[in-house]
């Protein structure tokens, strides 16, 4: 049993009481997952403070804008990982998807320097929307786990890329003067391309929240039958998911592109459990049900921070990957907790109201 | 019924394929002749040199922009000598930058039937055990690029390690007149070459007492760490004036990351990158001068030797000569090394002549 | 239960297809794939990978996992590689190390039980964790000179097998022995199984689940101690990044024997094949001259066909009854 943000069904005009009691427990889960996030919140504002108390220079704003920028590959990929996690999936190939992306579409400045930039973003986001909508079918009409799926993808993806541009490199000279600008333009000290990423998350956020289609995947994560027998289309909610989390890789690969600016085939490598591991600290069950998308970028902010932060620190960055590690320990953990609590508290009310 | 049977499998299985290896083993002749034997070689026209031989060139990993340079026929490197010498060549790797996924690579080569190994080591030491067996087979084993010290006839050096740390120094030197603190961005920490540069380095900088290493960074040749341990440099060390990046990935990420006009100028980067990912930074001003050596004349010097080597007519040691074809003689020095030459110089009065 | 052991037995007759085909294909077109001295190549390069899928195998049975597991390498090889440094005695190391694979599986064993933590997510977390404390160990060290004694294991074979067997397969062989025995025809093995389809059931039957889960996450760390010491010997090499990655190799190999990664369904002999499949596959390319960069894609093919094919029966059932 685990908590669940209850899906609004429109079609059925629930008794009174019954409405209540929806009301009460989903406005007791909104409540909790404020505070998820708030918590998140929390432990980055005082992460930053320590460092900026031992290390000023961390809040300038050079430094901001930095890790701003490392995060918005992240955040992007969060996002997309989120949807599918929240349905009780997983989505391993997102490196791969966005190292294939990256290449590809940075590839097209070479031989076609005039063309406009929206469309190699339209290219990047095509790609990576093939790979999602392959990867939807496949677990949706399939009815195969996506873990072996998307771990098989990851593998084919990365090989595709490998065929087709093993040896080979995209170098900055061919790469637009403007299209090299876009991770590196700020407005008031803040990047431009951090603040669409926010917003980007925002709608996301707002999605998921309000429109059924986008509660149906809560549903569907935390009681797949009690789901179906509700009546939510599972495979097309699956497959959209799936398809999104691609296209939304996609995009971040060409961002990639813009933000290195040198493009091999080894792109992306092995971001996937880099962003199962901020999603999953941001408070997203990995079973599923639960969780927001604002929680997620936070967790990839955190671990930009915190990446930084040891680097600016003059801690050995040897340090990273142990702080990391403790650091998801913690986050799981404290996630299962307040979820027994929730869930306990839930069963509480719905007691007292019978 | 069906677990006992499964069981009865689970047993035999393993029984089995033991069974089925030792039996295999003693039919097959698995004597170490086996492999060297591979190719007939014959000693033919030029100068005595062995024609026919097989050669495969192992680079650090598949895919690589720089190796594809160094090994390639098309540019000129390591197969293109082959070629012209009559030889076999063959280029092959692992697929991620390991040990563990180079040595299947190494290790095929000689079941194939090399005569000849040139390989540029993931690992000093870790590629030993799999280079010495080849060895004792009477297989040539030649490094170049990054050494495998104890374990190979020859090591074929871009360009002597002290001296490419110094050069190294001694442009930003210049860039910087003599004053000012620098830092260096790696690759990975444990990189044979990166640490000889690295000693080189910190032995020149003792010339200019004005000047400061504030630190070593190790970016492990990826982008996103090579991108953000120059972040943390700069944050870090807000004094900083320079950066010396001695690996291709580290200085296009760097540059990447010093092309804004906050930095431009300001820290200077020099280190040791491909002319075609650095000629728009030295258009725009982000690196004034920078190194390299040709990768194709690498591979190319480093074929001539491991076909000499296989012919007999040299075997390694301090002073012996040869002729590397279009690249003129060159003697063996010190640690059984050749060196290709000095580094060359890139800067925007030459670099729009190259193409790679 | 025989019903379960039937449906996989159909995958398992399919993977060993594959390998009879493999091989046959891969021997006529290259001479040296059956050579003696290839397969000693083969178990050199794929033992300690093998061995780490035993362990993880009965960890998936049982409705877990374990993503730590190339970490738990990296930490054998890098703790042997300090204290050899610090000039300790080879046996003490070895104590040392077994007891710190034990400890770090059970720090699994007990988050996933005492805490009800997901194994999926925790793992992740110790894979970093233990990937870090390793990385802090060796810094940017690394050690080399091991004695002969041990690294005699990475250049030559068991003795009187014709120096073609190398002594990790030998060890795969007698683990794979153990754990087939253990989880076909003990009533342990049985309660794996159970648990894997449903661990309430399962606790409601009688079986503990925590305690067994526990022991299995202790095995699996302390059997991938001993793969780190193997790698460890046979490069003669300790450096942090021993192993890096190995993980999803290994749940690959474990999900291509026809393993559920719900739980409740597998064999041992299934692994085996996918084993020697997956380590055939990518020597043949390598020994052909086929791309060898195609190797993700061929291993990625067979993941989705160990998926999809076993319900094909039930696909072409579903259609012909519309």
């Amino acid at each position: 049993m685990r908590a669940t943000l209850i899906p609004r069904r429109q079609q059925r005009p629930g008794r009174q009481g019954d409405a209540d009691r929806r009301t009460g427990g989903a406005a007791l889960a909104e409540r909790v997952f404020r505070v998820r996030e708030s918590g998140i919140i929390v432990v980055l504002a005082v992460f930053v403070a320590v460092t900026a108390a031992v290390q000023p220079r961390f809040l300038s704003a050079t430094n901001i804008q930095f890790i701003l920028v490392d995060t918005t590959v992240f955040a992007l990929l969060a996002l997309g990982e989120t949807m599918v996690v929240i349905s009780r999936n997983v989505d391993l190939s997102i490196g791969s998807v966005l190292g294939l992306s990256a290449y590809a579409s940075s590839n097209l400045f070479g031989p076609h320097p005039g063309i406009p930039i929206p469309l190699v973003f339209l290219v990047g986001l095509g790609i990576g929307l093939a790979c999602g909508a392959a990867n939807g079918i496949m677990v949706a009409a399939g009815r195969v786990p996506s873990l072996v799926v998307t771990l098989a993808t990851l593998y084919i993806i990365r090989g595709i890329d490998i065929l087709l541009f093993s040896g080979k490199q995209v170098v900055q000279s061919t790469l637009p003067a403007a299209f090299i600008q876009i991770p590196r333009s700020t407005t008031a000290g803040i990047p431009d391309l951090a603040i669409a990423v926010a917003v980007v998350i925002g709608i996301g956020a707002y999605y998921l929240r309000t429109y059924r289609s986008g509660r149906d995947l809560y549903a569907i994560g935390s009681n797949p039958e009690a789901a179906r027998l509700a009546g939510i289309p599972i495979g097309r909610r699956v497959f959209t998911a799936f398809a999104v989390s691609g296209a939304i890789a996609g995009v971040a690969g060409v961002l990639w592109a813009a933000q290195y600016e040198t493009i091999d085939t080894s792109a992306g490598t092995g971001y996937e459990l880099q962003v199962i591991s901020a999603v999953v600290v941001g408070g997203v069950a990995i079973f599923g049900g639960s969780g927001s998308v604002i929680g997620a970028a936070l967790g990839a902010l955190l671990l930009s921070t915190i990446t930084t932060a040891l680097y600016v620190l003059g801690i050995s960055p040897f340090w990273d990957q142990a702080i990391w590690g403790f650091l998801l320990i913690v986050a799981i953990t404290l996630d299962q907790t307040i979820t027994v609590r929730l869930t306990s508290a839930l069963r509480k009310r719905r007691t007292r109201h019978e | 019924m069906a677990i006992r049977r499964a069981t009865w499998l689970a047993l035999a299985f393993p029984v089995a394929a033991t069974v089925a290896l030792a039996a295999c083993s003693s039919s097959s002749s698995s004597s170490p002749s086996n492999a060297a034997t591979g190719s007939s070689s014959s000693a033919a026209a030029s100068g005595g040199l062995k024609t026919g031989l097989k050669v495969y060139v192992i680079p650090k990993q598949n895919g690589q922009a720089y190796f594809t340079t160094a090994d390639s026929a098309d540019s000129g490197g390591a197969i293109a000598a082959l070629n012209a010498l009559g030889e076999t060549g063959t280029e092959t790797s692992g697929n991620a930058a390991t040990p563990a996924a180079q040595i299947p690579a190494i290790q095929a080569a000689i079941s194939k039937g090399a005569n000849a190994l040139i390989v540029s080591a993931t690992d000093p030491t870790a590629l030993c055990p799999t280079l010495k067996s080849a060895m004792s087979r009477g297989i040539t084993v030649v490094t170049y690029d990054s050494d495998a010290p104890t374990c190979r006839s020859l090591f074929i050096n871009q360009a002597e390690s002290d001296k490419i740390g110094t050069s190294e120094v001694d442009i930003l030197a210049k860039e910087l007149n003599g004053t000012g603190q620098i830092a260096i961005v790696s690759a990975a920490a444990s990189a044979t070459n990166q640490n000889a540069w690295i000693v080189g380095m910190k032995q020149e900088l003792k010339k200019y007492p004005k000047m400061s290493l504030a630190s070593v960074v190790y970016g492990n040749d990826d982008a996103t760490v090579s991108t953000q341990v120059t972040q943390g440099l700069l944050q870090q060390y807000p004094n900083l004036k320079g950066i010396i990046s001695p690996t291709t990935v580290g200085i296009a990420a760097a540059a990447a990351v010093l092309d804004t006009p906050k930095y431009r100028g300001k820290v200077l980067l020099t280190g040791l990158g491909t002319p075609n990912s650095m000629k728009k930074f030295v258009s725009d001003g982000t690196v004034k001068e920078f190194e390299l050596w040709n990768p194709a004349d690498l591979g190319y010097l480093a074929g001539y030797a491991a076909v000499e080597l296989a012919s007999g007519k040299i075997n390694g040691t301090q002073g012996q000569t040869f002729t590397a074809g279009k690249l003129g003689s060159f003697t063996v020095g010190a640690d059984n090394t050749v060196v290709l030459g000095p580094p060359f110089v890139f800067n925007s009065s030459n670099i729009s002549k190259f193409d790679f | 239960m025989s019903n379960l052991l039937r449906g996989s037995g159909r995958w398992e007759s399919g993977l060993a297809a594959v390998l009879v085909i493999l091989v046959i294909v891969a021997s006529s077109v290259s001479p040296q794939f059956l050579t003696g001295n290839n397969l000693f190549n083969v178990g050199l390069s794929y033992g300690e990978i093998a061995i780490m899928t035993l362990p993880m195998t009965l960890i998936i049975i049982s409705g877990e996992i374990d993503l730590s597991v190339a970490s738990i390498l990296g930490l054998a090889s890098a703790l042997l590689g300090v204290l050899w440094s610090k000039g300790w005695p080879m046996p003490a190391i070895f104590v040392v190390v077994a007891i710190t694979g034990l400890a770090a599986g059970a720090v699994n064993g007990l988050l996933v039980t005492r805490l009800r933590l997901p194994s999926l997510a925790v793992t992740i977390g110790t894979l970093a964790l233990y990937r870090g404390i390793a990385t802090i160990l060796l810094g940017p060290k690394t050690v080399a000179n091991f004695p002969t004694a041990y690294t005699n294991l990475g250049v030559n074979g068991v003795p009187f097998t014709g120096n073609d067997l190398t002594y990790s397969a030998l060890i795969f062989a007698v683990l794979a022995i153990i754990f087939g025995v253990t989880l076909h025809a003990t009533p342990f093995g049985r309660s794996l199984y159970a648990m894997g389809a449903s661990a309430e059931a399962a606790q409601f039957a009688g079986i503990r689940v925590k305690r067994n889960k526990t022991i299995l996450f202790m095995t699996s760390g302390l059997v991938c101690s001993l793969a780190g010491v193997l790698w460890t010997f046979r490069l003669d090499t300790a450096v942090q990044n021993n192993g890096l990655g190995l993980e999803l190799d290994v749940v690959a190999i474990v999900l291509l024997a026809g393993v559920s990664i719900f739980g409740g369904k597998g064999s041992i002999i299934g692994v085996v094949l996918a084993v020697l499949v997956f380590a055939g596959i990518q020597n043949a390319l390598l020994l052909t001259n086929f791309n060898q960069e195609a190797t993700g894609i061929v291993t990625g093919a067979l993941l989705l066909a160990s998926v999809f094919l076993p319900n094909a029966g039930r696909w072409v059932r579903r259609l012909s009854r519309t």
